[in-house]
């Protein structure tokens, strides 16, 4: 008993949250896109853009603010070439999405010589000042955290994202054209406008995720996605396309990995490469089960064309 | 028949050449937007690559890998597979190339080769079989489960070399036997003197061979095909689909593995991480850019290669990430061009010809 009070420590708390947070928002991002039936492995790359176009723009305005702008413009920008690759030229999703993170990688590295004249990371940025919200900030442990606007702003997105899945009518639709496009379509319903709008929320939601790692260690560093944006699609099939329970399965995630830290600092060494398989283990296993087949769209994947 | 086969095949060769060159068109105009002539930097890089012998050894080494992995997931895309597992299967594979490389001593060359390079493809159909049997028991899709494996053939390979199996004060394994070394292809070439460049790519494109000889000319060549094109036309006419399936997708985990011949085998005679470069996803570019044809694939391994020994050549010039930004543009523009192709194909076929009348007549009788 004494081991599990040292391991729920604050700084536990912190680091599961410090992790979860661009797992949780990407995961948002993959979720709704594929809730509308387009596949976005490109979020990975959307995530290297969102945070370095945050950066850029960061660094040249001074305002954090017009950062997460940038980032998040940067992230809808490459979200756009894929949803119209996917959707107008009707071509493999998963290979866009392959050639997006490719493009990502290339592109970033590309910028980063040309405004920073570096080929490992960017020059630093300026960071939020901690929000005094009265009451909040003095909840105990939680209000240190609950001080940073970012982490407000997850909050806020992952309740809006489950509101606006299931609690609106563009979302009703949004499933509708996920599920059956050609019923929706006869029901007057966009499909092609539709997904649009899927993917391109989901290169928003996904860049946010890379602008939290940008803002985290303040500057770009070289492919600082980090395989990130497929533990996010792992939490999605995880938490079998549902935008709350996919939040909480990418929680899960954080906080297996900090829970390793946390135990190597304790002597007690948990090689981290076991750690970084549970996410990719626990989707096989729940791919091999026969549950998850009902969880996915049905149309997901599946390009429409109108007759 | 053969004749509208030509003509679909022109059409296809006419539009992955037309995305080619939109590509570099669009990496021509970043170029621009940094102050770079694009035209010095096409020049360089085709004086680099294909003007001078060494250009041409590089060229031929990044390219083996490139025409492995591109048969594996063109076999599989034929079955109607997506192998995105080439990267994890090339991983493992290239493990137990090289542990079958370093822990046996004293046999012949030619048996220690066989050896290694069968080691390279147990490897590769070991780490394939899970999503195999997966997709084939119980529908899982190969799409995640292969990415999966992928993370976990590297976190594994990881853990292997960091606890187990890394030389003192490196992070690769011991060095494989000499008996297990493919030569060096500047051992008679004088002019490929400094390139790597081996045998292994003449093993490749004896594969090559192979794959074109299983696919058009076997029995179970015309069954994958089958499956590829409609399973359930296939199942009807009584083709096992599950057996060809599985069959298949080991195969292309197979070969997957043998792509970590050339740099184990060939050139570093050790495992190391990160020694795939990539090669397992740029093979599925290869595989599309070839359109699945083992000599696409040859040619589209030669372009992809050129580019990746490219980056050395122009570096001086422009940043050399303008490169993957170029591989990348390529396949998407590619993705993008089929739904023309088929449309303009369709365009074409739909003029009335003899042979469509007499199917109608057939029908109205």
């Amino acid at each position: 008993m004494d081991a599990l009070s040292q391991i729920f420590t604050l700084s536990l708390l912190t680091q599961t949250v410090r992790i979860s947070v661009p797992y949780a928002l990407a995961a948002l991002g993959a979720t709704i896109s594929e809730l509308g039936g387009v596949v976005n492995i490109g979020i990975e790359g959307i995530i290297l853009t969102g945070a370095f176009c945050s950066v850029l723009g960061n660094y040249y305005s001074g305002n954090p603010w017009v950062g997460i702008a940038a980032g998040v413009a940067g992230g809808v920008a490459v979200a756009l070439i894929h949803a119209v690759v996917s959707i107008k030229f009707r071509a493999n999703q998963i290979i866009s999405g392959l050639a997006i993170n490719i493009l990502a990688v290339g592109a970033t590295k590309f910028f980063l010589k040309f405004f920073f004249h570096s080929s490992s990371n960017s020059g630093r940025i300026s960071a939020f000042s901690k929000w005094d919200i009265p009451l909040i900030s003095k909840i105990p442990l939680f209000g240190d955290l609950l001080s940073n606007p970012l982490i407000l702003l997850a909050i806020f997105l992952v309740a809006a994202a489950y509101v606006f899945v299931y609690k609106t009518v563009f979302g009703l639709r949004l499933r509708a054209v996920g599920e059956n496009p050609e019923c929706a379509d006869t029901l007057g319903i966009n499909v092609f406008l539709t997904r649009y709008a899927a993917v391109l929320i989901s290169g928003a939601l996904a860049a946010l995720g890379g602008v939290w790692l940008a803002y985290d260690q303040h500057q770009f560093t070289d492919g600082m996605s980090g395989g990130r944006g497929y533990i996010a699609l792992t939490a999605m099939i995880f938490g079998k396309w549902n935008p709350l329970l996919a939040a909480l399965a990418a929680l899960f995630f954080g906080f297996a990995e900090a829970a390793q830290i946390q135990l190597q600092t304790m002597g007690l060494d948990i090689p981290v490469q076991f750690i970084q398989m549970i996410p990719y283990l626990l989707t096989i296993i729940v791919l091999a089960g026969t549950f998850s087949k009902a969880a996915s769209p049905s149309a997901d994947g599946v390009p429409y064309e109108k007759e | 028949m053969a004749d509208k086969h030509f003509r679909f095949f022109l059409i296809q060769i006419g539009a992955v050449l037309l995305s080619i060159l939109a590509a570099f068109a669009v990496g021509a105009a970043l170029m621009l937007l940094i102050k770079v002539n694009p035209l010095e930097v096409y020049w360089k890089l085709f004086e680099g690559v294909l003007l001078n012998p060494y250009g041409i050894a590089q060229t031929i080494f990044k390219a083996t890998p490139l025409i492995m992995t591109g048969l594996a997931i063109a076999l599989g895309f034929k079955a109607g597979i997506f192998n995105i597992g080439a990267e994890g299967q090339m991983i493992v594979g290239g493990f137990f190339c090289a542990y079958a490389g370093f822990s046996l001593h004293g046999l012949p060359p030619a048996l220690h080769i066989v050896i290694c390079a069968a080691a390279a493809f147990a490897g590769g159909l070991a780490w394939a079989a899970i999503p195999a049997v997966l997709r084939v028991k119980t529908g899982a899709h190969e799409v995640i489960t292969t990415i999966m494996m992928n993370f976990i053939a590297l976190a594994l390979t990881n853990y292997f070399i960091t606890y187990y199996f890394h030389l003192p004060e490196t992070v690769h394994t011991q060095l494989i036997a000499p008996a297990a070394g493919l030569a060096r292809m500047d051992s008679f070439v004088h002019a490929f003197r400094g390139s790597p460049a081996n045998m292994a790519f003449f093993i490749a494109l004896a594969l090559s061979a192979c794959v074109w000889w299983a696919l058009w000319k076997t029995p179970y060549g015309y069954e994958t095909r089958a499956v590829g094109l409609s399973p359930f036309a296939a199942e009807t006419a009584g083709i096992n689909i599950k057996k060809n399936l599985l069959f298949t997708f080991l195969l292309s985990g197979g070969l997957s593995g043998l792509a970590a011949m050339n740099f184990i085998m060939g050139y570093k005679h050790y495992f190391e991480e990160g020694f795939s470069q990539g090669s397992g996803f740029m093979g599925i570019a290869v595989a599309l850019v070839g359109q699945n044809h083992p000599i696409g694939i040859i040619l589209a391994a030669f372009l992809f290669g050129a580019l990746s020994h490219g980056t050395l050549v122009i570096n001086a010039l422009v940043p050399k990430d303008i490169i993957q930004i170029l591989q990348a543009l390529v396949i998407i523009f590619v993705i993008s061009s089929n739904l023309a192709v088929r449309k303009f194909y369709s365009a074409v076929d739909s003029t009335p010809k003899a042979g469509q009348a007499k199917v109608k007549d057939q029908d109205g009788k």
